[in-house]
């Protein structure tokens, strides 16, 4: 196997397992937070706004996560410099 | 497949560049202090005044709240600086619904740019408030030991919110452009809403991280103070 397909087949593999398996951490800790959040909704109505302020703050931190991985994910796909490299060595040729 | 509006180039000569990031932050700077000075030339403090004046009343005492709930004392001295995060990034994401408006946020340079005014701010506020000593003794908080960690956190935290707002910009326009050549019409839009929510919702995190980030640095070691009433909200 020459290295541009194996550049190329890593490159898919990689990108493809990177956003599916970093989509279920933050997935799961999201359901735990709203859940959480909406119990203590329940027992506490009149606290609402901060709750769903922090809720929403943590949110986007959970988020961030899987935010990472889309990034590496394209960043596989679409600018990868191991990929230009090997494109060019075969170009010059 | 853009990825960025960093490749739309309007100009060139030479070397000098005029990408699509360049002219739609510009165009956004525009629209924010032109409506600004529109609205702001005849005030009045009466009970009749103009519908734009009560909006711009709305949204500054708003962000005055949100920052006095973080736990910032005298919220106008930090107004200016939030204010305008929160503004730039909520129109940037509002201005999607104009088509051939691409989010200048979307480019991972105005989101370091947004992220690394944070860095400089969180110190400037911190020796303003506490004096160069006092704020270099937060460093080393609860022992020496812990001041590796604290410098590195500082920078992890302006890279995480750096990246958290391109991702999520990003994704939002990447998605869209990729539905469109699948699909026709009806779920393109429900996407292009959804994009319009994260986007405020982003904008909304961005200038709440940013204002509690300076109120961990502002904040004078006392005794913890008391819970905030209902009266004080």
């Amino acid at each position: 196997m020459d290295s541009i397909t194996l550049v190329a087949v890593a490159s898919i593999a990689t990108a493809g397992l990177t956003i599916a398996l970093g989509s279920i951490g933050p997935a799961l800790g999201e359901g735990r937070a709203v859940a959480t959040a909406l119990t203590s909704l329940a027992q506490q109505p009149d606290a609402a706004a901060t709750i769903t302020r922090t809720l929403f703050v943590g949110l986007a931190m959970i988020e961030s996560i899987a935010i990472y991985c889309f990034v590496v994910s394209m960043i596989l796909i679409f600018a990868n410099p191991f990929w230009n490299h090997v494109i060019t060595q075969a170009a010059t040729k | 497949m853009r990825l960025s509006p960093d490749a739309m180039i309007f100009w060139q000569h030479g070397f000098v560049k005029l990408n699509g990031t360049i002219v739609f932050t510009w165009a956004v700077m525009f629209v924010l202090s032109a409506g600004a000075m529109l609205v702001t030339r005849r005030l009045s403090t009466g009970m009749k005044r103009s519908r734009w004046q009560n909006l711009l009343e709305i949204i500054v005492t708003g962000i005055e709240q949100q920052i006095g709930e973080v736990g910032l004392c005298h919220p106008r001295t930090y107004i200016g600086f939030l204010g305008s995060l929160f503004l730039f990034i909520a129109i940037s994401a509002l201005g999607t619904v104009i088509p051939g408006f691409e989010p200048p946020t979307g480019s991972l340079s105005t989101t370091a740019a947004l992220a690394l005014c944070v860095l400089v701010a969180v110190p400037f506020y911190g020796i303003e408030e506490r004096g160069v000593v006092g704020y270099l003794k937060s460093y080393i908080e609860p022992t020496l030991i812990m001041l590796p960690f604290n410098i590195i956190s500082e920078l992890s935290r302006t890279l995480a919110l750096a990246v958290r707002l391109f991702g999520n910009m990003m994704s939002g326009s990447m998605i869209l452009a990729i539905l469109l050549t699948i699909t026709p019409f009806i779920f393109p839009i429900a996407m292009s809403v959804l994009g319009l929510l994260t986007g405020m919702v982003q904008a909304y995190i961005f200038s709440i991280l940013a204002a509690v980030y300076i109120a961990s640095a502002t904040r004078a070691r006392r005794p913890k103070p008391k819970p905030a009433t209902p009266a004080e909200a």
